[in-house]
């Protein structure tokens, strides 16, 4: 039953595949003189270079030939402009792990506090409110300024914006405990640490959960700009450098790539979340 | 007056209104007392203040005035010393059966070794009849299960009293009686001192040495205290048969269905005495006319200590 559904959302999801690339095929297809648009044509010798790479919008078959060569070796390393994909999405990886790990580190214990003392929670609340929203980004020039370092202030755009979410929601989900289990614990006697993880956190790791995946999705989309505006490393700058360029069909696939980490990443957390999660 | 193994003296509780003005107590000087294995029920409507009562006693709650002593100690918070069994069982999901009562144990003793808290939990659960399910989590279990856990929680901290609020409230009918079966031979197992809420009349009649009857709230009080004369070895099966149980479940229900009520206005409440609330014994009297004539408040057989 289930088999048999899934076969056929396989199929599906296959047919959905080969229209799109027929359609992209279709649209892209060359004909006898690439009809290079005016705009195109003055924007290409305008930026005086790549002229010959781009014919338009790649056909999926270009694509396709830059998956094989990135694929192929993803971790050739010829100079600061030109890294495999792999060395590129490591040192993506590496800034959001570390600002991840770092948030991580600051949220869970703080939302803990503020979770259980309405006094802290009601005097942290403005801050919280006013610092949640704004863009990560914009503590660039901040981040630039004070740290002068430009891989150091892409790990803390990354820890910022993660932090919110896991701090909120650590917060929530602890202040949330059922007063059932709390007074378990007081009626036990139980000690604050043991209480603290044994039952509050338990309790509440499902919320924390849920925070963290969604700060690691944000992270994931806040990198590739950070990486874009600072440069030197990461997918975010291949992107860029290969727009700079002019190869499309890179950054096409390069696109695609930050997609799939970015699923995976988010599948991670999807798995710890069931495992914390918990039937009542 | 004699020294209880419980005493409660003078309670009183006030809720703040939402608006800040002062609500009138939910209740107020409240007395009673419980001796050391006495199994003590008490009964009144919704909303008269027996779970307040119940969590002061458990020292989860402060009451607005009066104090509880149990054993010689004034009650200041929660403690070991009282086992508390939960309405909604209050079960930590996340873990095992066997590990929900060893959380239990092991607050009681740290020092124990893994195997031998272990050890100690399987017993309780096994008197429970749950030797069989100590692997499963919470979520895998019947209402009537969980609740039996609950029960072994409490037990196996070997408190010095249990409170129980309306444990077998959310059970169907055949559950109830087999639970009630249970706790029945572990209190007497252990000559446990129990203080029990209940709304179920043939219940209190069961488990109870004593009934306590609360009249409604706000300003509820301690109607009477009705004790419960039946032999201490009587079961579910065979209570009914005893001409007492009719007298004794008769005048529960009167007092709860006519009498509760109208408390606040009745004779009965002019002659009250707080610190001494009539103890009756109708499972003594013989047949009478009913209780619905209008000498109402039944003071014929009052044996205050
Ligand atoms: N936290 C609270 N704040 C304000 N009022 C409360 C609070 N808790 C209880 N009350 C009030 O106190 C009264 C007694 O509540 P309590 O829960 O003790 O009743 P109960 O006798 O246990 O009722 P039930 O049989 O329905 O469980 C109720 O009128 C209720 O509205
Ligand atoms: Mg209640």
């Amino acid at each position: 039953m289930f088999s048999k559904l899934g076969l056929k959302a396989g199929l599906l999801s296959l047919l959905i595949f080969l229209i799109f690339i027929g359609t992209w095929s279709l649209a892209t297809y060359h004909k006898e003189a690439p009809a290079v648009s005016a705009a195109d044509a003055e924007y290409a010798a305008m930026m005086g270079k790549g002229a010959g790479k781009t014919g338009g919008f790649p056909p999926p078959s270009e694509v396709g030939a830059a998956f094989v060569t990135y694929l192929s070796d993803p971790f050739y390393d010829k100079g600061p402009n030109d890294k495999g994909i792999g060395i590129q999405l490591a040192h993506s990886l590496w800034r959001v792990g570390l600002g991840f790990f770092l948030a991580v580190i600051v949220a869970i214990p703080l939302g803990f506090a503020i979770g259980m003392s309405p006094l802290l929670f009601q005097a942290l609340n403005p801050f919280i409110q006013i610092l949640k929203p704004i863009s990560p980004l914009a503590w660039m020039p901040l981040a630039l300024y004070s740290l002068k370092d430009s891989d150091v202030s892409g790990i803390f755009v990354i820890f910022i914006c993660s932090l919110w979410p896991m701090l909120i929601n650590t917060a929530f989900g602890v202040a949330a405990v059922r007063r059932d289990w709390i007074n378990v614990a007081r009626t036990l006697e139980v000690k604050p640490l043991r209480k603290a993880f044994q039952v509050i956190l338990p309790a509440a790791a499902p919320t924390i959960l849920t925070g963290m995946r969604i700060s690691m999705g944000i992270a994931w989309l806040v990198i590739v700009a950070a990486e874009m505006l600072v440069g030197g490393t990461g997918v975010g700058y291949f992107v860029w450098n290969e727009w700079n360029n002019l190869a499309l069909p890179n950054v096409i696939f390069a696109v695609a790539m930050i997609g799939l980490v970015g699923m995976v990443l988010d599948q991670l957390f999807g798995s710890l979340q069931k495992l914390v999660t918990y039937r009542e | 007056m004699t020294q209880h193994f419980l005493s409660v003296e003078g309670l009183q509780k006030v809720y703040p209104a939402a608006d800040g003005k002062p609500n009138p107590p939910v209740f107020d000087n409240i007395h009673f007392g419980i001796e050391r294995g006495e199994f003590v029920c008490i009964i009144g409507h919704s909303g008269c203040g027996k779970t307040t009562i119940l969590n002061v006693l458990a020292g989860l709650e402060e009451a607005s005035s009066g104090v509880v002593i149990m054993d010689g100690k004034e009650v200041k918070g929660p403690s070991l010393d009282r086992g508390v069994v939960f309405q909604s069982h209050a079960l930590m999901p996340w873990m095992t059966v066997l590990g929900n009562v060893a959380f239990a144990a092991k607050s009681r003793w740290p020092e124990w070794s893994k195997a031998k808290i272990d050890e100690h939990c399987t017993t309780y659960l096994e008197m429970v009849g749950l030797g069989h399910a100590i692997h499963k989590k919470p979520a895998e279990l019947s209402g009537g299960m969980k609740q039996r856990v609950g029960i072994a929680r409490a037990f196996a901290i070997e408190p010095k009293m249990l409170l129980l609020d309306e444990p077998f409230g959310a059970l169907d009918a055949l559950t109830r009686g087999t639970i009630q079966d249970e706790l029945l031979k572990v209190v007497q197992a252990t000559s446990q001192t129990v203080f029990m809420i209940t709304h179920d009349v043939d219940e209190a009649i069961l488990l109870a040495d004593k009934v306590i009857l609360m009249s409604n709230g706000p300003l509820a009080k301690i109607a009477e205290i009705v004790e419960i004369t039946m032999p201490r070895n009587r079961t579910r099966a065979e209570m009914h048969h005893d001409p007492q149980f009719y007298r004794i479940r008769n005048h529960l229900v009167d007092f709860l269905v006519n009498r509760s009520k109208s408390y606040a206005g009745s004779d009965a409440a002019v002659l009250h005495d707080a610190r001494h609330p009539p103890v009756v014994r109708p499972g003594l009297a013989a047949d009478e006319p009913p209780p619905s004539d209008s000498t109402r408040p039944i003071l014929k057989q009052v044996v205050n200590q």
